[in-house]
C-alpha cells in the first residue's frame, strides 16, 4: 500500500532512528523527532527522514540534532535545510506564489461550492414560488366538491406534491 | 499452449467488447429489441473469455512455466503455492488482467441481474461498459501482454518481490479493484442516462446497490492496505499520505459522496445533475488512480514497471473517458429536469453539506497529490507535499463533516427543525462531553486537541445509536412496541447506523494510536530487558530458520506484565537469495484492541541488536471500524427495496406500502 522504497529496503536493511542518534536531552530529542517528520528523505519515495532507513536520512537526522544542539530554533533548522537542499526537503511546502493554489484549493472549493449552493437554492425558490400561491376561490370550490365526492383520497406516495 | 489459449481468449473478449459497445446502442436508438438483446449474452460471454484468460495465466504460474516471460519475472518454483496464485496479480500485466476480469464480471452481473431495467437503459449501460472494457483489452494486448513467451525457457524464475509475499497484500489488490472497477457501473449508468436524456428516482435506485458494493470493497481494500503497511513496513505507521494511497482515497471520498447524494435522488428526486456528475467523477478518479499507479509517474512498490508507452496509453484512455464523460455532461445535463425542493435545514440539506465537505476534502487530496507533478512539469521547481500538509488541511475539513454525521439521519426530509434534532442528540452530546472530560482526567497534560478527537468519535458512535433508539422509540414507547418497530425498520436504516458507528470506531482508533502511542528505541543484548508501559520484554536470543524460499533471522522475546509471562514475540528479518533482498517482519502482540509492536534493526558488532518497540493503544479499532462500515454496507445492500429494484406503480385497490424513512 504505502510508499515502500523497495530499493532501499534491499540496499540497507537498517532502521529509522537508531539508538545511538537519540539525544540525552529529552526536550531537544522530542523537537528533533517532530522536525524529522516534516523533512523528506530525498532519495526515498515520499518518506520522512524519521521513517526512512536510507543513510542520507540518518545523516539528515544527525544534522537536525546538531543544529538543535547549537541552539537553532525549529524554523531556523527548517530554513537551514531548505537553503541547503531546496524546497523539496520540506514535506509541508512553504507558502508562496508558487504554492498559493495548493494551499488555497481546499478553502476555494468550499467557498465556491457554498456560494453556488446558496445561489442555487435561492434561484430555485424563486422559480418554484408561483406554485405556492394560494388557491383561487374557484379552485377552492372545486376542491371541496371533489373531496365530498370522495373521488380522491389523500395523495399517495407516488403522487406526492412536488412542492410544499 | 495454455498461455496461447489465454492470449486468444483475451483477443476474443476484445472482439465481443467491440460488438457490445456498438450494437446495443444502435438498438436503443432504433428501439430494436433484437439489437438491444445482443448486450446481455455478449457481456456474459466476454466475462467467460476473460475468465479463461485469467485461468490460463494462473495455470502458468501454478505450473511455474518460466517460458512465459511474466511468470519468469515474478515467480519462483520454491515459492509457497498460495503466493504462486497471488503473484498472478503481483505484477503490472497480471494486475491489469485482474482489472479487466473484475470489469467484465461487473458487466456480466448487470446483464444477469438487470432484468428489471428498462431495455434501452440496460442496452446503453452495457454498451458504455463495453467501451471501457475494449479500451483496457487493447491496452493489455498492445502494451502489457502477460502471455508473451521468452525464446529459451530459463531454468528458474526471478521470484516475486519479497515485500509482496504476504497474505495481507495478496488479497488487497482484488478488494481494491472490485471497488475501483465497481464504480465503472455508476459511470456507465450516468453516461447512459445522459445519452437517453432521462433520469429519475428509479435510476438512483438501480445505481445505488452497485455504488454501495463498490464502496464497501474499496473501504476494506484501503483498510487492508493500511494494515499491511502497518505491520510490514516496520515503523508502525498506518497512513502515509503517499500518492499511491491517495490514489485509492480519492475515489473512496468521491464514492462516499455519491452514495449519499444518490440517497437524496432516490428519495426526493433532487440533486440529479450533481449525482450524475459525481458518478462520472468517481470513476474518473478511479482511472486517475490507475494512471498514477500504472504509468510510472510515481514510483513505489505498486508501480511494478514503468514504461512510457503504457503511461501514454493510459493517459489516452483517461482523456477519452474523463474528457468524453464531462463533455457529454456539459452538453446534456442542462436538459435534465430538476425536482424535489428542500429547505437548507433538512435531511437533504445535511446530505448536501456532506457532499460539499467531501468534495472539498477530495479536492485537497487531489491537488496535494498532483500539484508537485504539475509544478515540476510547468516550472521545473520541485516541492514535496507530505503528511504534515494533509494533516493540516484534510483534518479540519473532516471535523465539521463528522460533527454533522449524527444529525443527518435524524433530520426529516424537506424541512427540518435544527433545535428538535439537537434536543434528540442531547444524550449523545452529553455522553461525548463526559468522554472528553474522562480522557482529560486519564491522560493528564497531553495534546489538548486529542481528547476532543475522542469526544468526537464518541459523539459519532452515540449519535448512530441515538438514531436507532429514536426510530424504534425505545425510550418513549413500551419495550415490546419498540422492538416491533425496530424489527419493522428497513435494513438500510440499520446499515446506515452501523456504517456511521464504524466511522466513529475508526476515528477513535486513529486519534488514540497517533496521540498516545509510546515507543522505545534501544540496542539490546541477549538477556537484557526493556520496559514500555506495564510491559517488560526480555530478549532471549537469536535463532535462524530456513523458510521455503528465504532465510530468517529471528529474535525471541518473552513479554511479561507484572512478572507474569503473557506472550512471546518473534520479530525477524528475512533474506531472499533469489532477489538478493530482505524484509523486516514485525512482531505484534494484541492486548484487547491495543498492540505491542516490535521490529528489528541492525545487529551491532558488540552482539547487540537495535530494536524499535511501540505501544499502540486501540490501534486495531482503525481497521475494525472499516470492517464495521463494510458490514453496515452489506446490511444496507440486503435491503428489500434494493433487491426488488424499482418501485412498481401501486396496484389498484391495494396501495403498496413503502417503509417510512
Amino acid at each position: 500500500m504505502a510508499l515502500v522504497a523497495m530499493t532501499l529496503v534491499m540496499a540497507s536493511p537498517s532502521q529509522a532512528v537508531q539508538p545511538d542518534e537519540i539525544l540525552s536531552d529529552q526536550a531537544l530529542e522530542l523537537r528533533a523527532r517532530t522536525l524529522s517528520r516534516e523533512l523528506r528523505c530525498m532519495v526515498c519515495q515520499n518518506q520522512s527522514i524519521d521513517d526512512s532507513d536510507a543513510p542520507l536520512a540518518r545523516d539528515l537526522r544527525l544534522l537536525v540534532r546538531e543544529r538543535l544542539k547549537a541552539g537553532d530554533s525549529d524554523a531556523q533548522v527548517l530554513d537551514f535545510l531548505s537553503a541547503r537542499y531546496g524546497q523539496f526537503v520540506l514535506l509541508k511546502p512553504h507558502f508562496g506564489w508558487d504554492t498559493a493554489l495548493l494551499w488555497f484549493a481546499p478553502v476555494a472549493v468550499l467557498l465556491l461550492g457554498g456560494i453556488a449552493l446558496v445561489r442555487l437554492l435561492r434561484h430555485r425558490r424563486r422559480i418554484e414560488s408561483p406554485d405556492e400561491q394560494p388557491l383561487s376561490e374557484a379552485e377552492h370550490g372545486r376542491l371541496a366538491g371533489l373531496l365530498r365526492e370522495g373521488e380522491i383520497s389523500a395523495p399517495t406516495f407516488t403522487e406526492r406534491p412536488k412542492s410544499r | 499452449m495454455i498461455a496461447e489459449i489465454g492470449h486468444y481468449a483475451l483477443v476474443l473478449a476484445l472482439g465481443l467488447a467491440v460488438i457490445q459497445s456498438v450494437v446495443p446502442m444502435v438498438g436503443a436508438r432504433l428501439r430494436d429489441d433484437t439489437l438491444m438483446g445482443v448486450a446481455g449474452p455478449t457481456a456474459l460471454a466476454q466475462f467467460a473469455f476473460v475468465a479463461v484468460a485469467f485461468a490460463a495465466l494462473t495455470a502458468c504460474y501454478v505450473a511455474s512455466d518460466f517460458s512465459v516471460a511474466n511468470v519468469f519475472e515474478n515467480s519462483h518454483s520454491a515459492m509457497p503455492l498460495v503466493y504462486k496464485f497471488t503473484s498472478v496479480w503481483g505484477n503490472h500485466e497480471g494486475s491489469m488482467l485482474l482489472w479487466v476480469l473484475i470489469l467484465s464480471l461487473f458487466g456480466a452481473l448487470v446483464a444477469w441481474f438487470g432484468g428489471n431495467l428498462p431495455a434501452t437503459l440496460k442496452a446503453n449501460v452495457l454498451a458504455v461498459q463495453a467501451w471501457i472494457a475494449a479500451a483496457f483489452y487493447l491496452f493489455i494486448l498492445m502494451t502489457s501482454n502477460p502471455f508473451l513467451r521468452v525464446p529459451q525457457a530459463p531454468f528458474e524464475g526471478r521470484d516475486l518481490n519479497p515485500i509482496l509475499q504476504d497474505l495481507g497484500l495478496a488479497i488487497h489488490p482484488p478488494l481494491l479493484y472490485v471497488g475501483y472497477v465497481g464504480f465503472s457501473i455508476s459511470f456507465s449508468f450516468a453516461i447512459a442516462a445522459l445519452i437517453e436524456g432521462r433520469i429519475d428516482a428509479a435510476w438512483a435506485r438501480w445505481v445505488r446497490p452497485w455504488t454501495l458494493a463498490a464502496w464497501m470493497f474499496l473501504t476494506v481494500g484501503i483498510a487492508m492496505g493500511s494494515y499491511w503497511a502497518y505491520y510490514e513496513l516496520g515503523w508502525g505507521g498506518f497512513w502515509f499520505w503517499d500518492p499511491v494511497e491517495n490514489a485509492s482515497l480519492m475515489p473512496w471520498i468521491a464514492g462516499t459522496a455519491l452514495l449519499h447524494s444518490a440517497v437524496v435522488m432516490e428519495k426526493r428526486n433532487a440533486l440529479k445533475v450533481w449525482t450524475i456528475l459525481l458518478a462520472i467523477l468517481t470513476f474518473s478518479l478511479s482511472l486517475v488512480g490507475t494512471f498514477l499507479v500504472r504509468s510510472g509517474v510515481l514510483t513505489s512498490v505498486h508501480t511494478f514497471a514503468s514504461d512510457p508507452s503504457r503511461g501514454v496509453f493510459i493517459l489516452m484512455i483517461l482523456t477519452l473517458f474523463i474528457g468524453g464523460g464531462l463533455a457529454l455532461y456539459a452538453w446534456r445535463a442542462p436538459a435534465l429536469k430538476q425536482g424535489g425542493l428542500f429547505a437548507p435545514i433538512s435531511r437533504e440539506g445535511a446530505l448536501v453539506f456532506n457532499n460539499l465537505f467531501l468534495t472539498a476534502a477530495c479536492a485537497t487530496v487531489f491537488t496535494g497529490t498532483l500539484y508537485p507533478l504539475a509544478l515540476e512539469a510547468l516550472t521545473g521547481e520541485k516541492i514535496s507535499v507530505g503528511a504534515p500538509f494533509f494533516n493540516l488541511t484534510f483534518g479540519p475539513l473532516f471535523i465539521p463533516l463528522l460533527l454533522v454525521v449524527p444529525l443527518g439521519p435524524l433530520m426529516p426530509w424537506k424541512r427540518g427543525d435544527l433545535l428538535g434534532v439537537a434536543q434528540r442528540l442531547i444524550g449523545a452530546a452529553g455522553f461525548a462531553l463526559v468522554v472528553v472530560a474522562a480522557t482529560f482526567a486519564m491522560t493528564g497534560g497531553g495534546p489538548v486537541l486529542a481528547p476532543f478527537g475522542v469526544g468526537l468519535a464518541a459523539f459519532v458512535m452515540a449519535g448512530a445509536v441515538t438514531d436507532l433508539v429514536e426510530r424504534s422509540g425505545l425510550m418513549r414507547l413500551p419495550l415490546g412496541t419498540a422492538l416491533t418497530r425496530a424489527r419493522g425498520l428497513p435494513r438500510s436504516a440499520f446499515g446506515t447506523m452501523i456504517a456511521h458507528f464504524g466511522l466513529g470506531v475508526s476515528l477513535l482508533g486513529i486519534v488514540c494510536a497517533s496521540t498516545w502511542g509510546t515507543e522505545q528505541i534501544v540496542a539490546m543484548k541477549a538477556g537484557a530487558t526493556v520496559s514500555l508501559r506495564s510491559y517488560d520484554l526480555t530478549f532471549d536470543g537469536m535463532v535462524t530458520r530456513q523458510g521455503s524460499n528465504y532465510r530468517e533471522l529471528i529474535a525471541k522475546f518473552t513479554v511479561r506484565q507484572g512478572g507474569e509471562v503473557i506472550g512471546i514475540m518473534e520479530p525477524s528479518k528475512r533474506t531472499f537469495p533469489s532477489r538478493q533482498s530482505s524484509t523486516t517482519e514485525a512482531a505484534l502482540l494484541t492486548r484487547g484492541a491495543s498492540q505491542l509492536y516490535l521490529s528489528l534493526g541492525d545487529p551491532n558488532d558488540d552482539g547487540s541488536i537495535a530494536i524499535r518497540l511501540y505501544y499502540k493503544p486501540l490501534v486495531l479499532l482503525i481497521w475494525l471500524g472499516a470492517v464495521v462500515m463494510f458490514l453496515g454496507g452489506g446490511l444496507s445492500l440486503s435491503d428489500r427495496r434494493l433487491r426488488i429494484g424499482a418501485p412498481k406503480p401501486a396496484k389498484a385497490g391495494k396501495p403498496t406500502l413503502q417503509p417510512a424513512e
